[in-house]
């Protein structure tokens, strides 16, 4: 299958006004001719959707929750970079490109990232003239900060929650939309299957979550904006409703999933408590500022933090990396934790957490400014934990937090099958093997209020479609296909919930596919899920009727989803013989511990094809190249 | 700790519904609250019983899809927090708690703990925006804010739309909820153009979602998750008198 990325060549700084000088445009007269399906309603669908409908197209917009306002885009806490340079430092749109292709890994298209940093900017002027309240100087101008893998301030905030206030501002776009009758929305819709018909994406099969009526929609194309999959770990800071559904039956369909291995661990949550754990917490990263990371320098050392004395503790971050200290990028925060706690020297009820340490801060700054600093966190952590970390220190442990890969996507976010776009999350797109921090808000939004609005048109002003309703043969196989799952998970009438095996399959991945991997483990891995899926299919428990709200089927049909994604994700690792980013194998690593990338043998993003459940999918390769950032090996020592 | 609950159970719209008592032994004080309820369903399913429905999602606070009435105080007894940010070590052994869903015409229940809020969509939808096309905005330090404009205005704007303070409201009132919106919006200068149009429409759609009056009780006040303060109503009211007299 020839990839063809679509990357406009010359100098990278015109790259994209040139690309888009030659693609067509639809008149406007027409584009009320023309609908489009959006399905997801978080930064990139919701900014997608309003923006389509906007420039006259018909939309119909999709989400499983109750309202669009509720998608996990909301839970951003940090902030969304842009390189506007307004504190003078030095910061431009070709830095915030070279610090995103570096912090990536060098696994991501130099082409894409650098429009990202463009239009970063514009974003951020879209945002303030919604009235998104971003924090200010007391001259009334726009605040900024600093935030991990950059030495410049370009992140913009609104309190701890940033993400909230953007989504509010695209949702509220969304719904002056809705208001007018551009936007037909659907909410509490599952999309359960994509339609293809004579090789292009028409429309979705969706479950009225509700009624649980099944429906077919079709449209001129297919926006996928469903976000990422990390929730195939069970336990992650995603919301418990983010699924890779659409996305993965969009991949059974033809569209080929790129690095499904590239996973992003957070390293400070708040540490599991126990068995009926639903979800992990991320605290914001920003309390590496002023936290110290230590553990008991004796393994199995139980006593209280505060009476082990300086002496017996060690600051591991500290001792390795004596220039970054506490504040190396993500996944080397997360691999060092985690190799303390293997060696027996974690703290807490389960040995699995270390500590994060305010005493020192407290002293040197006093307790009202880092109240002012973090109280917002420290308040969070007492609610959960019901411990001051005032007085004690925090425990905290990494966590599955984002998804680099997804379906695959030219530069014009249209993934392999014509007429299907991808954006956000969903997508392999920017962020390379590992995404900075106030990264993410940033690429959806590009991708949904600048990228998406001006690459559409050319595939609908030089495509003829035909007409199609839904009694075409397609239509009526997609829908049997789900009903026939919908069917055969309410009859499995089995012994165990849907849950049970989630957590099992989340464990297996946690332990053999997540912070590190090796050759053995994920074979191991391999090894299992085929038999646990099965078990699964024949041995779900799901109660009630595909005829009403049923929350156990939905959880079901997401599930058995996950345990096919988690198979490709394994072997996505296997293949990957070099640690990038979030990639860590531990067979590949320099002297001192680092990731150890192999530039001559990796440098591509492995794109899957599907091939059938329990059939060995195909890989096709995308070559990357770098003719402006050379790939170099990452220090933070 | 051994709990008590009595959860409204109701199959669908038209079901006439019921509380039924369950009990959920061994409860760890480090559970939240959804998590005890993700037990007793785990224990439901295993005895052949249809789990409860509820709403949740992001499970920290920000989502805004959890909430119900924990022994007729929505969200439960703890201030300023979301039922899914509430955790069991505020109970105690034998403890009985009775959930019910949101109690408001405007919210009619789907199923058991879940409820329909659209209305609030709806609202938005007829003015709880600033109407600035894609890339139509100047540049972001064109416009400024005074801190403290920016400061208030992003109080208001921590809105979750959970619900809770209609469910509380005896008048089962949206103001505090209209309120938060049209005093995040009318505190910028980008929200002055459709500032007395934005507050008409609202208050209309309201009356049309049977949203009831508000009488000044202060209950939505005291269960918001967010604490938004009653201070937005005064300012909804304010701007709806402003529309309502300003000539053009």
């Amino acid at each position: 299958m020839p990839l063809d990325s679509k990357s406009p060549t010359g100098p990278i700084e015109t790259r994209w006004d040139r690309h888009r000088f030659n693609l067509k445009l639809v008149n406007p007269a027409n584009k009320r001719k023309h609908t489009i399906i959006v399905v997801g309603t978080g930064l990139a669908g919701g900014s997608a959707a309003a923006s389509l409908a906007e420039l006259g197209y018909n939309v119909h917009c999709f989400c499983f929750q109750d309202s669009p306002r509720r998608a996990h885009s909301i839970a951003a806490q940090g902030g969304i970079n842009a390189a506007k340079n307004y504190h003078n430092d030095g910061d431009s749109v070709y830095r915030l490109f070279y610090d995103t292709v570096k912090g990536g890994d060098f696994r991501a298209r130099e082409s894409n990232v650098y429009r990202l940093a463009q239009i970063s900017l514009n974003i951020i002027d879209q945002c303030v003239a919604q009235g998104v309240p971003f924090a200010r100087e007391y001259s009334g101008y726009l605040d900024n900060r600093s935030f991990g893998g950059a030495q410049v301030s370009r992140t913009f905030y609104a309190r701890g929650q940033t993400g909230q206030q953007l989504l509010l501002g695209a949702y509220q776009a969304l719904e002056r939309q809705i208001g007018s009758g551009q936007v037909k929305m659907f909410p509490r819709s599952e999309m359960l299957d994509l339609i293809v018909i004579d090789g292009r994406a028409r429309g979705i099969v969706t479950r009225d979550l509700m009624t649980g009526k099944v429906e077919s929609h079709l449209a001129d194309t297919v926006v996928l904006g469903t976000g990422g999959y990390g929730n195939v770990y069970y336990l992650s800071t995603n919301a418990k409703g983010c699924n890779a559904t659409a996305i993965w039956r969009a991949h059974k369909r033809g569209a080929l999933f790129a690095n499904p291995c590239f996973t992003q661990i957070h390293p400070t949550c708040i540490p599991v408590s126990g068995e009926y754990q639903s979800k992990l917490t991320l605290m914001s990263e920003s309390l590496r500022n002023d936290g110290r990371v230590w553990v008991p320098l004796n393994k199995g050392d139980k006593r209280t933090a505060s009476q082990i004395p300086e002496t017996e503790r060690d600051y591991f971050l500290e001792r390795k990396y004596p220039s970054f200290g506490n504040l190396v990028p993500r996944d080397v925060a997360s691999r060092n934790a985690k190799q303390v706690c293997d060696e027996g020297r974690g703290v807490g009820e389960s040995g699995l957490a270390v500590y994060l340490d305010f005493r020192d801060a407290i002293q040197r700054l006093g307790k009202p400014v880092i109240k002012e600093r973090y109280g917002n966190l420290f308040d969070m952590y007492e609610r959960i934990t019901g411990e001051d970390p005032y007085n004690a220190p925090m425990r905290i442990y990494p966590a599955i937090h984002y998804t680099m890969g997804g379906l695959w996507v030219d530069y014009n976010l249209m993934s392999n099958i014509p007429g299907l776009y991808v954006i956000g999350e969903a997508n392999f797109s920017d962020h390379g093997a590992n995404r900075l921090g106030a990264s993410a808000l940033m690429q959806g939004l590009a991708d949904g209020y600048f990228v998406l609005p001006n690459t559409i048109n050319d595939y609908l002003a030089s495509t003829k479609l035909d007409k199609v309703d839904v009694s075409h043969a397609a239509v009526r196989e997609a829908e049997a296909g789900v009903a026939a799952i919908t069917k055969r998970l309410l009859e499995a009438k089995g012994t165990r919930s849907v849950d049970s095996y989630h957590r099992e399959l989340g464990k297996l991945m946690w332990e053999y596919c997540g912070m590190s991997r090796n050759a053995q483990g994920l074979q191991h891995a391999l090894a299992q899920i085929p038999g646990l899926r099965e078990q699964f299919w024949r041995d779900v428990k799901v109660l009630g009727t595909g005829e009403e709200l049923n929350q156990s089927l939905e959880k079901a049909g997401r599930v058995a989803d996950f345990f096919e994604l988690a198979e490709l994700m394994c072997l996505d690792a296997l293949e990957r013989n070099e640690s990038c980013g979030g990639h860590f194998r531990e067979e590949y690593q320099t002297p001192e511990g680092e990731a150890q990338r192999d530039d001559d043998n990796f440098s591509y993003s492995a794109c899957w094809e599907f091939r059938g459940v329990g059939t060995p999918p195909e890989l096709h390769k995308e070559p990357l190249t770098f003719d402006y950032v050379h790939p170099s090996q990452r220090s933070y020592k | 700790m051994r709990i008590i609950l009595h959860i409204w159970r109701q199959r669908n719209a038209n079901d006439k519904g019921r509380m039924v008592r369950y009990e959920v032994p061994n409860v760890s004080e480090h559970m939240s609250f959804l998590e005890m309820l993700d037990v007793l369903n785990e224990d439901l399913i295993g005895k052949n019983e249809d789990p409860v429905a509820f709403d949740h999602d992001c499970r920290e606070g920000i989502c805004g899809m959890c909430g119900c009435m924990v022994n007729g105080v929505a969200h439960g007894p703890l201030p300023g927090t979301t039922l899914c940010q509430l955790h069991m070590r505020h109970f105690k052994d034998g403890d009985e708690l009775y959930l019910e869903p949101w109690r408001a015409r405007a919210f009619p229940v789907v199923r058991d703990l879940v409820v329909d809020r659209t209305a609030f969509d709806r609202l938005i939808a007829a003015g709880g925006f600033i109407s600035v096309a894609t890339g139509s905005a100047p540049d972001g330090n064109a416009v400024l804010v005074p801190k403290e404009k920016a400061e208030l205005s992003m109080d208001a704007a921590a809105c979750i739309g959970c619900g809770a303070c209609v469910a509380m409201c005896p008048n089962a009132s949206a103001s505090l909820f209209m309120g938060a919106k049209i005093a995040h919006l009318g505190l910028l200068p980008q929200g002055q153009p459709e500032r007395d149009g934005r507050v008409v429409a609202m208050v209309a759609q309201a009356g049309q979602e049977l949203f009831g009056s508000c009488t000044n009780i202060g209950e939505c006040e005291a269960v918001c998750p967010k604490e938004i303060k009653l201070e937005v109503i005064a300012r909804m009211n304010r701007d709806f008198l402003h529309a309502s007299v300003a000539g053009r």
